[in-house]
């Protein structure tokens, strides 16, 4: 049984992208078959975050409109076994996506892969609804931000209103929350929502906290998905997520400050 | 220790930032050269398989094209699988 399961959040730069090739990749590690499409057309960026835009040759909208076979669209990752990238076109716009065309790769894909992970476009028009229409679950990637918390709850009317799911009456996507550039320290000093003042509003479970952590931006210089970097907290946190993906019970981290010696207690004191 | 990290993060901020910059380079040279650049490429394969139809059979799904961008030039590689029937009968020949 393979899993369609979109990553969006109606608010732009929140992390989809960030998340889609972290997930997608920690899905494959763990020896799952996966792929993960970039459904952002005309702002193709997947491809850099996963670092294989020197590849792309054929893409999601030529598989759709071109006659191309997806097989020769999809790119096969270098660096994890089981991982494939189908890229989007950087030319083309919203409109080349039909649901017809968008079905059809769907199920040709759900033929051969365990989880399909579909990263969103920003928004809650055409473009976002084209990746969650045949969603099976949902990732609502949010930040601890007045607007982001307001748009992940309107793309959660969505997924519930305009999705196949929900046209057809099957049993509801299964949404989970992501939490992501999370800074304990503003949380602390109370400068930033925290986890449960962001549960309070959108009330679904929470399938990860990642810690705001410079070392997605060093990543996404060198095009190298998060997860991949052993030190990077985000990239732990996202192992995290992936291993509650699975159906693992692990706790969070990175949502309590740590336990601190008494020379680091003494030290914050005096300072 | 500590200097030693420090060093080591500063050197590897500066890699990963050099990365980044190549790449750009690479990638803003092809959207100003006309966007994505091989748009033409579905073209292209439908054009070249046509001709090599008229010789052989082939498998759209045995069609593997790649490409590799680099600063100066790109190349194209586009493989075709022939079916061992084909060739058997042309050995025999
Ligand atoms: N956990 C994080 N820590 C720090 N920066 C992050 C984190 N997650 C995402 N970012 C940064 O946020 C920006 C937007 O991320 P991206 O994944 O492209 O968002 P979206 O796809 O939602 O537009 C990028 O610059 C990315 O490096
Ligand atoms: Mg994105």
């Amino acid at each position: 049984m393979s899993k369609v399961i979109v990553v969006t959040s109606g608010k732009g730069g929140v992390g989809k992208t960030t998340s889609a090739a972290a997930l997608a990749t920690g899905l494959a590690q763990r020896g799952h078959r996966t792929v993960v499409i970039d459904f952002d057309v005309g702002l193709r960026n997947l491809d850099l975050i996963m670092g294989c835009e020197r590849r792309v040759v054929f893409d999601f909208v030529n598989v759709i409109n071109d006659g191309i076979r997806l097989h020769q669209a999809l790119i096969k990752d270098k660096r994890v076994e089981n991982l494939f990238i189908l890229p989007t076109s950087q030319t083309r716009d919203k409109e080349a996506l039909t649901r017809e065309g968008v079905e059809k790769v769907i199920a040709e894909l759900r033929k051969e892969f365990a989880y399909i992970i579909c990263d969103s476009p920003a928004g809650i028009e055409r473009g976002a609804q084209m990746a969650l229409y045949y969603a099976d679950e949902a990732v609502v990637v949010t930040n601890p931000e007045v607007s982001s918390v307001r748009d992940s709850d309107r793309i959660l009317g969505i997924l519930n209103s305009k999705s196949r799911r929900a046209e057809i009456g099957e049993e509801p996507i299964k949404q989970h929350l992501l939490l992501t550039r999370y800074d304990l320290d503003r949380v602390q000093r109370g400068d930033m929502l925290k986890l449960d003042d962001v549960l309070e509003i959108l009330a679904i479970p929470v399938l990860g906290v990642i810690p705001n952590d410079p070392l997605v931006l060093q990543c996404s210089n060198v095009g190298m998905p998060v997860i991949l970097e052993p030190k990077s907290k985000a990239g732990q946190a996202y192992r995290d997520a992936v291993a509650r993906m699975l159906g693992e019970q692990v706790e969070l981290r990175f949502t309590q400050p740590q336990k601190r010696g008494l020379v680091d207690w003494l030290l914050r004191r005096s300072a | 220790m500590r200097l030693f990290d420090f060093f080591r993060l500063t050197r590897r901020n500066r890699n990963s930032a050099e990365t980044a910059r190549q790449r750009l380079q690479v990638l803003v040279a092809l959207d100003r050269s006309g966007g994505d650049g091989p748009d033409f490429l579905p073209l292209l394969q439908r054009e070249l398989l046509e001709v090599i139809r008229k010789y052989v059979e082939v498998d759209l799904d045995r069609v593997k094209v790649e490409l590799e961008r680099g600063n100066g030039f790109s190349t194209l590689e586009v493989n075709v699988e022939l079916p061992t029937a084909h060739l058997e009968r042309r050995a025999a020949v």
